[in-house]
């Protein structure tokens, strides 16, 4: 990881008491600004209105099927690392309609979703790996033939404010699946919070645009080098790791190992790794009538591959055991999703081991089919 | 530097389309003439032998349906539809003159242009002779170009084989026709038994110059396959065309994914030397 500014510019000196002025500022710009909130005792992203509506002087406790707020000795604004929710809820929202059909005398008149009414968020506290998951849905959703409207419009639109990661989880892997934990491409602005305020780092035009209406300082080196060491407490903090080498092939080639069979003794499929996971994308269409069926609306709501009839066709269901289900979630996330984007689609955020409610671990799943545990 | 890359298109739009004609086929299947309301659309709209359309009945929902023709005269597209759940029954109840939306054409084709000169044998089971019939009406409109033409087909009974009435005027346009029934009745006096036999009996045939097309039940495709590996093809000269639960077409609802391959884009029609792992994996 290099020391030096990924921006283009210079660094700035944010202070922490005009940490609201940057909100305020995005507010003004007609921005939607969505950041970390604390609702139901965890950290989750919801509209900010003010500068108190962020987590300030809390942490996030987490390991397998654990997660716990507790008081930090400080005062951070951003001094925990992830919760269940992720953008994944804005940029590609887990109910939307992408059709209407409305009876006409001449026949059905459907309209698709267009994106034109899409909202303009801001989303304010962005993590690396949380960066490089929204790369991932881009190019799921934001293809060369075809790309979802709903998706694309918001995304267009989003202004991303990273903070980096000052510490990191027992649950955190991203390093070793290289997405953090610095912050380095795709955001507009990026944080590192020191003791006094934040080191501010320029993505480009459109962030420069914001933050030069602030009117702050270059960023001193005594800032500049708090801000490294506190990125470094992040990546030296990080225990857990994922053996990539080798991943894709390990996994597509072993479809009959017995691992997947003791997993699935352990897993209940209750579905909540896929529902935090800020890049899994599966979903299914629903019709919703009116009572005599002539205004339709076609809507998409999430799914996910851990549902019985997720994978339904001619009266029948392909993956009929939690085995399989298992099988094509993991083999998909690790292995596959190289085949389909050139890429992992896990970008090791570690919430789908801290949500599983039976603590079932990807890294220790995968390193019990490559042999190294038994 | 690419300045005429067309910007990526809204998988959900759909157009109108009118039921203009409705023959019925064999028991439970008919084939359904489908023409775009909008002029505009029906000049622009055009589709490969083996791809499929969305239809779309509203309030009830979409089934993915292979196009089994064109009827250049009426400007209508063919779909044979096996009644089945939901939608297929809907638009069943339609008859002509009924509406309903359409979003495609999406997926891949029969390869039947890409082999010049080689013999060509499709292997339908059931209604999956709808999804080959443009490519067999490809190939018979360009004979030149190709070898030898067959086509096997399975069915369950003497009274279910599909399209029976053309088979006369195929043969007339060269095509070699072998049928089997799995169930024969007092009036049969063809062929008894599983299509895999016809591709064990096959003559003459020059493995080396030969491509083989099949739709069918997934079963029956794994096992010609076989068969046709057995008679010393290789698998890239084996093309099957594969169906799973869709809710998109264009890769982004998940549902089809097989091993790294999303049949609605990657397919339906894939080489089966890519597909033949993940096919004769238990419940992929
Ligand atoms: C590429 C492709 C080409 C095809 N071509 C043809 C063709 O040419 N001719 C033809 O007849 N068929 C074809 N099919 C099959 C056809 O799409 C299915 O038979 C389709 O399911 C029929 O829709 P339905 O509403 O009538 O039936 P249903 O099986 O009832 O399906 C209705 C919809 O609701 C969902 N659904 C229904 N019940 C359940 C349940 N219990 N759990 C979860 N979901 C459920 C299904 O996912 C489906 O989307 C093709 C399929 C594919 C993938
Ligand atoms: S698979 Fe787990 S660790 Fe990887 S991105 Fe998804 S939730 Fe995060
Ligand atoms: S792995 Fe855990 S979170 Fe995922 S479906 Fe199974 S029990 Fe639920």
């Amino acid at each position: 990881m290099t020391s030096g500014s990924p921006g283009l510019d210079q660094p700035l000196f944010l202070p922490r008491e005009r940490l609201g002025a940057l909100i305020s500022e995005l507010q003004s710009r007609g921005y939607i600004v969505v950041g970390p909130v604390i609702r139901q005792a965890a950290i989750v992203y919801d509209e900010l209105y003010t500068v108190d509506d962020l987590p300030r002087g809390w942490t996030d406790l987490q390991e397998a099927g654990t997660y716990r707020l507790e008081r930090r000795a400080d005062e951070q604004y951003f001094g925990y690392v992830v919760g269940p929710h992720s953008w994944k809820q804005f940029l590609f929202p887990p109910v939307a309609t992408v059709a209407t059909a409305v009876a006409t005398e001449a026949g059905w008149n459907v309209t698709a979703a267009d994106g034109r009414d899409a909202p303009q968020f801001a989303f304010f506290g962005m993590r690396a790996c949380e960066l490089a998951a929204v790369a991932v849905q881009d190019r799921v959703f934001i293809q060369k033939d075809y790309a979802d409207p709903i998706y694309k419009a918001r995304r267009d639109k989003a202004f991303f404010v990273a903070v980096n990661c000052t510490q990191a989880a027992p649950t955190c892997f991203c390093a070793s699946m290289n997405t953090g934990p610095r912050c380095t491409v795709g955001f507009d602005l990026a944080l590192t919070e020191i003791d006094d305020g934040f080191v501010v780092e320029i993505g480009g035009e459109r962030g420069r645009n914001v933050i030069v209406a602030l009117g702050l300082a270059a960023a001193t080196n005594d800032a500049l080098r708090d801000a490294e060491a506190a990125r470094r407490r992040a990546a030296d903090g990080q225990t857990r790791s994922m053996p990539t080498e080798g991943l894709r092939d390990l996994l597509v080639g072993n479809p009959n190992h017995p691992r997947w069979t003791e997993v699935a003794e352990r897993c209940l499929s209750c579905t909540n790794c896929t529902q935090v996971c800020p890049t899994c994308f599966c979903s299914s269409v629903r019709e919703v009538t009116d009572l005599d069926v002539r205004q339709v609306e076609r809507r998409r709501e999430w799914d996910s591959c851990f549902n019985f009839d997720f994978s339904y066709m001619n009266g029948g269901v392909v993956r009929n055991s939690v085995r399989s289900r298992y099988r094509q979630w993991l083999t998909h996330k690790l292995a596959t999703w190289h085949d389909q984007f050139g890429e992992s689609g896990c970008v090791g955020c570690g919430r789908c081991i801290t949500w599983c409610p039976v603590e079932i671990d990807l890294t220790a799943e995968v390193a019990a089919i490559r042999g190294d545990v038994s | 530097m690419n300045f005429s890359a067309p910007p990526p298109l809204n998988p959900w739009t759909t157009h109108s389309v009118e039921v203009v004609d409705v023959v019925p086929e064999i028991l439970g299947v008919a084939t359904y003439q489908l023409r775009f309301t909008d002029p505009l659309v029906r000049a622009a709209y055009s589709c490969v032998p083996g791809q499929f359309n969305m239809l779309y009945l509203p309030g009830v929902g979409e089934a993915a349906v292979s196009v089994s023709g064109h009827d250049v005269a009426g400007d209508a597209w063919l779909h044979t539809v096996r009644t089945a759940g939901g939608v297929t029954q809907t638009l069943a109840g339609l008859g002509i003159g009924g509406n309903l939306a359409l979003r495609g054409p999406f997926g891949t084709s029969w390869p039947v242009e890409r082999f010049p000169g080689s013999d060509i044998v499709f292997v339908a089971g059931g209604i999956g002779l709808a999804p080959l019939r443009p490519a067999v009406e490809w190939a018979l409109d360009h004979g030149d170009r190709l070898g030898r033409i067959t086509l096997l087909y399975g069915a369950r009974s003497p009274g279910t084989v599909l399209f029976a009435s053309q088979f006369d005027a195929w043969r007339d346009r060269g095509l070699c026709i072998d049928v089997t029934v799995d169930r024969s009745d007092p009036g049969w006096l063809g062929r008894v038994g599983v299509v895999t036999l016809l591709v064990d009996r096959l003559r003459p045939l020059a493995p080396e110059n030969t491509i083989l097309l099949t739709c069918g039940p997934e079963v029956m495709m794994r096992y010609v396959a076989r068969a046709a590996l057995d008679r010393g093809l290789s698998a890239e000269q084996i093309w099957v065309s594969l169906e799973r639960n869709m809710q998109c077409a264009v890769g982004f609802c998940g549902h089809c994914q097989l091993g790294p391959a999303f049949i609605c884009k990657d397919g339906p029609v894939f080489p089966y030397d890519r597909m033949a792992p993940y096919l004769n994996t238990e419940d992929l």
